[in-house]
């Protein structure tokens, strides 16, 4: 069903298990039922055997919830947020290659670098590498302006958010009797599984 | 005690409390076939023909009791025969447990001999699925599937397990207690603001519906339904896989509804102000048109998978819960109603669909497929349990054959698999041995399956094979009749002698080709303890009545033809 919400991003945040297969687990279910994701990321949380994905999505909030509702269904998925109104803080990461071949060019970097969060962070005699992090519409910003000096490579990482102040997003489980956590955890690895 | 894993497989089906279990060895699964040696007495493996017929028996098995049934298959392509059962079980939510064999642990990734992906392959079509890496985990893997198949929507769970985990050795113990599962809690009850929503909106209901579905039976909520569609006079509409969910010859229930159902369910359903729709998921089959679907309708929906609430029909009291739970938390504060008006309204649509009703026809010589299905429903009391295949005939055995009771009508609805019936008209006579089972099936659908005439000789299973033989793919061909010109490309069928087949595997048999044999060759086929087969020979070119064409208005049938006109 269309919705009449207009259409803007939303930020989807699941905890799921850190186990494998989850994140093709999620990818399928994405394709199969022909969810638009504008952006996915997943990373390790404080609790090795936690993961945590932030999903962008282009659309209303309805479309979202259906989005988490469905997340909600696999079994490694532990629990589904969707950041609707909350405050939340959310960044980008991106790594961009540019020309810095004339001195015009270098200058021109150096002075918009100076203006946005962002570091050079390798020099060398024909290009840099800038690490530029901030909200996703910074970044659009940043590398619009950038552009015109001519990028030769970039990459991002799509956005991670979180929630503002004291709402905390995090899971107490522990997996019972799973050999590999006992093997972990004998192993002196991580022992704050709680 | 230390067991090894393929021991380990067998008392986790027994703590389960699984008696039999269908499958077909391999390479890759021996371990456990020969664990199953020391278990043969209390765990009964039934040797299918073609692994797919071993998903759908665990699935009519399941079906028919309501618990888990087991299949179980080798590597590669046995596992891969596994998929359409797998993916049939998976959109008719009914809980089955596949056990595959896989290559050793370190041959995993090298394209070793009959390995396949098998948890990838099936993914999207269970409802979760694993591969045990360590033998340790493997009592916990077992007992998690159950719960997960069995618990809130039911559905297909695969463990895949290695060869080497079949094989090495660990303590055995099964794990005690509830399975708590971190990401996995089913709904059960309505919020009270949910329920007294949902009572508001039947209380100003002036024309209300309930649509019942598969999840009256896997709720076991009959008799809820029955109090809410009797106290507060709403009629209620079947979809495929919902009936038996009320006794059909009850006065409120309006038949089936959807692209074959009863026009005055239908009518009724496009007319109501009111869709109370308890576990049903508004496939297209039973909508048509959405942009058109219910127009004057509010809408209650009650249904255990949160994510159908929305999914294709707006709700304006969405319930995610057991439906039992939450039709006994409404109960108590439902008010009688009578909505004498809407009902006599719904009883003149009823008589002016039934009028033209083909069984009164006069055809001598000729065979119609409604006919059997009305002979054999009054042969048998309208008491058997049924399992249809695919096709005309299904249709046709869901509008002749009224069910009584719930989970005697087995059949493939989202997936519309043929070749289903048969195999599983024989995991629902090993699910339940005292029932008189019919596999009602078309001549097409049945020879995709049909190897499974062995399985049923071998094992003496006393299912009764009634073919509905018209030689053609008779679906398809009424879609090429009405939509196609005509043009019968590839449906046409040149059978085989489906008798002297029987024969071939010492399956007494009859063929029937007029109407006044059907009783006598029923009641042969009731008579005999094992398997039988009847030959329908039935008219080649016959349509199902009424139909919504795909994509058309739910109020935009094709009726029956009166007598005489078709
Ligand atoms: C496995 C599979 N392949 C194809 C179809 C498409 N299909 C639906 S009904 C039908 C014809 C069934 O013919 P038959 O078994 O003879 O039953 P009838 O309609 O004649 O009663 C076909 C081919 C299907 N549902 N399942
Ligand atoms: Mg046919």
């Amino acid at each position: 069903m269309t919705s009449q919400v207009d259409i803007n991003k939303v930020t989807v945040v699941a905890l799921v298990e850190n186990e494998p297969g989850v994140l093709n687990r999620i990818a399928s279910l994405f394709r199969r039922r022909a969810f638009n994701i504008d952006s996915l990321t997943v990373g390790r949380t404080h609790k090795p055997h936690i993961s945590r994905m932030t999903i962008r999505v282009v659309a209303g909030p309805e479309y979202a919830r259906k989005i988490a509702t469905n997340l909600e269904k696999l079994v490694n998925v532990i629990d589904v947020r969707v950041l609707d109104n909350e405050p939340h803080v959310e960044r980008d990461l991106a790594l961009i290659k540019v020309r810095n071949d004339d001195a015009n060019s270098r200058n021109t970097i150096t002075e918009i670098c100076d203006r946005y969060p962002a570091r050079i962070v390798d020099v060398g005699p024909k290009v840099a590498i800038i690490e530029m992090v901030g909200t996703e519409e910074i970044l659009e910003e940043f590398i619009d302006e950038v552009r015109p000096t001519g990028i030769v490579e970039m990459i991002r990482t799509g956005v991670v958010s979180m929630g503002r102040g004291t709402r905390i997003h995090d899971t107490n489980f522990t997996r019972r009797d799973l050999a590999k956590i006992q093997d972990e955890l004998s192993a002196g690895g991580n022992g704050n599984l709680i | 005690m230390k067991l090894t894993g393929s021991e380990i497989i067998m008392e986790c089906l027994l703590q389960e409390g699984v008696h039999v279990m269908f499958g077909y060895p391999g390479g890759a699964i021996l371990p456990t076939y020969d664990a199953m040696t020391k278990y043969d007495d209390r765990l009964h493996h039934v040797l299918v023909r073609h692994e797919q017929g071993a998903s759908h028996m665990a699935d009519g098995y399941a079906r028919a009791t309501g618990e888990v049934g087991v299949c179980i298959a080798t590597s590669g392509p046995g596992a891969t025969n596994l998929v359409t059962g797998l993916a049939t079980a998976m959109m008719d939510s009914s809980p089955i447990l596949a056990i595959t064999g896989q290559v050793p642990i370190p041959a995993i990734g090298s394209d070793a001999f009959q390995e396949t992906d098998v948890t990838g392959v099936t993914l999207p079509i269970t409802k979760h699925n694993y591969l045990v890496t360590d033998v340790r985990d493997l009592a916990y893997t077992m007992k998690e599937a159950f719960h997960i198949a069995r618990t809130g929507r039911p559905g297909p769970v695969l463990v895949d397990v290695p060869k080497d985990v079949q094989l090495a050795q660990t303590e055995f113990e099964y794990p005690e207690g509830e399975i708590v599962l971190p990401g996995y809690h089913p709904p059960s009850s309505a919020e009270e603001s949910e329920v007294s929503d949902a009572l508001r909106l039947i209380e100003e209901s002036e024309r209300p519906i309930i649509l019942a579905g598969h999840g009256i039976m896997m709720s076991g909520a009959t008799r809820e339904l029955r109090e809410l569609s009797e106290r507060a006079q709403i009629p209620v509409a079947l979809t495929l896989l919902g009936k038996g969910g009320m006794p059909e010859d009850h006065p409120l229930v309006i038949g089936m509804m959807g692209m074959h159902g009863e026009a005055s369910a239908n009518l009724a359903i496009q007319e109501a102000d009111l869709l109370i729709a308890l576990g049903m998921r508004f496939d297209d089959r039973v909508t048509g048109n959405l942009k058109t679907y219910a127009l004057n309708a509010r809408k209650i929906h009650v249904d255990i998978d949160r994510s159908e609430i929305n999914k294709n029909v707006r709700a304006d009291v969405g319930i995610a819960g057991d439906l039992k739970t939450v039709l006994l938390q409404m109960l108590p504060k439902l008010k009688p109603k009578s909505n004498p008006d809407w009902i006599g309204r719904i009883r003149d649509w009823l008589e002016d669909s039934s009028e033209r009703d083909i069984l009164n026809y006069e055809t001598p010589g000729r065979l119609l497929t409604a006919q059997v299905i009305n002979d054999i429903w009054e042969q048998t009391q309208g008491e058997a349990i049924t399992v249809t295949d695919v096709g005309q005939h299904q249709m046709l055995e869901a509008q002749y054959y009224p069910h009584q009771r719930p989970s005697t009508l087995l059949t493939s609805g989202g997936l519309g698999t043929m070749g289903f019936g048969f195999p599983a008209a024989i995991g629902a006579k090993f699910g339940k041995p005292d029932e008189e089972v019919w596999a009602i099936v078309g001549d097409g659908g049945f020879q995709m399956t049909l190897c499974e005439m062995a399985t049923a000789a071998q094992e003496n299973v006393n299912v009764n094979i009634a073919i509905i033989n018209n030689f053609f793919l008779g679906m398809v061909r009424q879609w090429q009749e009405l939509f196609y010109e005509k043009r019968y490309e590839a449906t046409p069928l040149f059978n085989p002698d489906f008798c002297k087949l029987a024969d071939a595997y010492r399956i007494p048999n009859r063929r029937v080709t007029k109407r006044d044999e059907i009783a006598d060759a029923v009641q042969f086929a009731r008579d005999i303890d094992g398997p039988t087969l009847i030959e329908f020979v039935v008219e080649k070119e016959e349509m199902v009545y009424p139909m919504v064409p795909a994509g058309a208005d739910l109020h935009d049938m094709k009726r029956r033809p009166k007598p005489g006109e078709g």
